[in-house]
């Protein structure tokens, strides 16, 4: 309230002192209104957020347990999961946030005693870092090549990408599972790394990228005489540097979490990454399951933690929101 | 997923470039380089920077596809009778495929709109001044990073029988569910499907309503607008076409639901869990090419209705926004 000097004066101060105080209440009702819906909101959020974790922890957690105490409190899930049949034992499980003798008794035997647990991990890598990398370089060509000179042809071509992108898994298995049969490379990681490494996922995200570059960055490199490899080379990769960083992890994420691919591409069990092993983990190793699992969770978080910016604006691209 | 409607820019450059040909630079002979050769020489080397991934792409996808389509209407592949829509009627007449269509259906209508829903909300929460916000955004994407494999222990634990949350009913006086082997399947599974994809659609959400121009919002405080006016009039008008796209994205991801499937429950799960792809994987173990080939084509079928609806209604809604 902004009142002039002049007029002051010529107020009734009692009921200007009162007016005061009815701004007042009313600034003082509003601001508390507005505390408690930020508690509010702040409270939602947090249940929200210890819902969305709980899982992981928990896994975390009980991976910290003996196999002794694994089994006495999980026996049955994993026995009844086992036989098939509906044998219910009247104890409950007991679910535990935190282990009652903390050994890492788990972790020693999945890592010193049983290689096998660390072999299906390396055939996790083994598929899919080469897919990560592959398809990043081929997707970067295709992009350059749908960005420079566009036409109607390459609008086409590139439809059908995006038409395959969003195809699900049920529709492309099938024409894998003929292509890899014909050219003799089922039961072999080839029948996973060739379609994925040429997947069009990474090129539909890279092209959107790549088309934001203002054209006359590269035509301006063209007039100074630079050819297409010098465009592609020096200012169209380190331009999608940031986004290349987004996609790699968007690739990472998925294919790490594959599950239909070596199911039916890959009948050797031997060859199984470790996700579809985990599933089919029986009663007698029910102690190890827990820190199987956790090891297997280490290198996404890792990547999370140290991405997750990029991981944020890989989404936002696809969105197609920035773009 | 916006094709460009015009290309100006580039049409602009091509006249700047003929202009130019008088003052173009001399070749070592000493003749004027014909701009028009180079424009069609580099449009040449452009093809050749996509030629790798349309190469990959035509011989893993388009064409095994197109050979699917051939098997999907002739009887077997070695008298190769035509037999046209036989096989689709075979396919339909199984009730497996039924189950496992219908499954598929009500999951993805149960699950769908949830899924865009709460993550608006989410994403409204995380807009609005609350504190932890950047923290809150790493819990509510943790589930994206985490593979399901991992945590699929916990959550049998947590949904067995004599597990936590029928412990959970118990506090409240509520009879046990044999949660994974009953009709209440479907329920786990939406929940599953949320938890793991909820942060992802969150993101989108919150990229679209930070795009919202801040002067329209500001005027509309101005004029004394209540926030479910702000809210229905300008944040869901901007924010249309996002939702559209989430919608889309959550109906795809909800195709691939299988794998948290399988992994809770292997090859063969309880009746309302049996989905689509659970029917491709068991045709393949039967190597029945004919009837897997009418499948996937059916299902490609369905995703192009999807993905036309897509295009057409996001061509409708982008003008309705900028106009």
């Amino acid at each position: 309230m902004k009142l002039g000097a002049g007029r002051r004066k010529s107020l009734n101060e009692i009921s200007l002192e009162r007016w005061d105080t009815v701004v007042k209440r009313k600034k003082r009702w509003r601001l508390r209104k507005k505390a408690v819906g930020v508690t509010l909101k702040t409270v939602i959020a947090a249940c929200f957020a210890i819902l969305f974790l709980m899982p992981i922890l928990l896994t975390i957690t009980n991976s910290f347990m003996g196999a002794s105490e694994i089994s006495s409190n999980y026996g049955q899930v994993f026995a009844t999961n086992d036989s098939g049949g509906k044998v219910y034992i009247s104890e409950t499980v007991n679910l535990k946030f935190i282990p009652d003798m903390v050994s890492f008794s788990q972790y020693i035997t999945v890592l010193l005693k049983s290689p096998e647990y660390l072999f299906k991990f390396w055939n996790s890598v083994i598929l899919v870092v080469p897919i990560v990398v592959f398809q990043l370089l081929v997707a970067a060509g295709a992009a350059f090549g749908f960005t420079r000179y566009r036409g109607r042809v390459k609008e086409i071509i590139f439809f059908i990408y995006i038409i395959l992108m969003l195809m699900p898994y049920q529709v492309t298995l099938v024409p894998n599972y003929l292509v890899s049969d014909w050219l003799h490379i089922l039961d072999t990681n080839w029948a996973i790394w060739l379609p994925g490494i040429f997947s069009p996922f990474a090129v539909y995200l890279l092209t959107k990228y790549m088309r934001r570059i203002p054209i006359s960055v590269m035509e301006a490199a063209q007039i100074d005489g630079a050819g297409e490899w010098q465009i592609f080379r020096h200012i169209c990769m380190p331009l999608c540097k940031g986004a290349m960083c987004s996609i790699a992890i968007l690739i990472f994420i998925d294919y790490w979490n594959m599950v239909e691919q070596p199911l039916i591409l890959l009948s050797d069990e031997q060859k199984h990454p470790l996700s579809v092993f985990l599933s089919k983990i029986n009663a007698g190793e029910i102690g190890l399951a827990f820190a199987v699992a956790t090891i297997y969770m280490v290198p996404p978080i890792l990547v999370f933690l140290y991405g997750e910016d990029y991981l944020v604006e890989g989404i936002t691209y696809q969105g197609g929101i920035k773009g | 997923m916006h094709f460009p409607k015009s290309r100006k820019k580039e049409d602009g450059l091509r006249i700047m470039e003929k202009n130019k040909k008088a003052t173009a630079p001399l070749d070592k002979r000493g003749k004027r380089i014909n701009s028009n050769r180079r424009r069609h020489r580099g449009r040449l080397i452009s093809i050749g920077y996509l030629l790798p991934s349309a190469v990959g792409l035509l011989l893993f996808f388009v064409l095994p596809f197109l050979i699917v389509v051939y098997y999907s209407v002739i009887d077997n592949p070695i008298s190769n009778q035509f037999v046209f829509l036989d096989n689709f009627v075979m396919v339909f007449q199984n009730a497996a495929f039924r189950q496992a269509a219908q499954n598929t259906f009500t999951f993805s209508i149960s699950a769908v709109p949830l899924a865009v829903v709460l993550s608006l909300f989410l994403a409204m929460m995380l807009e609005s001044r609350i504190p932890f916000k950047s923290q809150f955004r790493t819990f509510f994407l943790s589930p994206m990073m985490v593979p399901i494999a991992s945590v699929v222990l916990i959550w049998q634990v947590l949904f067995h029988f004599n597990g936590m949350i029928n412990e959970l009913r118990a506090v409240f006086d509520l009879d046990k569910i044999d949660w994974l082997n009953s009709a209440y399947a479907q329920v786990v599974i939406v929940i599953l499907f949320l938890w793991k994809n909820l942060g992802y659609n969150m993101i989108l959400f919150m990229a679209a309503l930070s795009s919202i121009p801040k002067d329209i919002l500001e005027v509309a405080i101005l004029e004394s607008a209540t926030p479910f006016q702000i809210f229905f009039h300008i944040k869901l008008r901007y924010i249309s076409s996002t939702i559209l796209f989430v919608t889309i994205m959550s109906l795809i991801n909800s195709f691939k639901v299988f794998r948290e499937i399988y992994l809770l429950k292997g090859d063969y799960p309880y009746d309302t869990m049996y989905m689509l792809q659970h029917f491709m994987n068991n045709t393949f173990s039967r190597l029945d090419y004919q009837k897997m080939s009418a499948a996937a084509i059916m299902m490609a079928i369905v995703m192009v209705i999807i993905i036309g609806i897509l295009f057409l209604t996001e061509n409708y809604f982008g003008k309705d926004v900028e106009g």
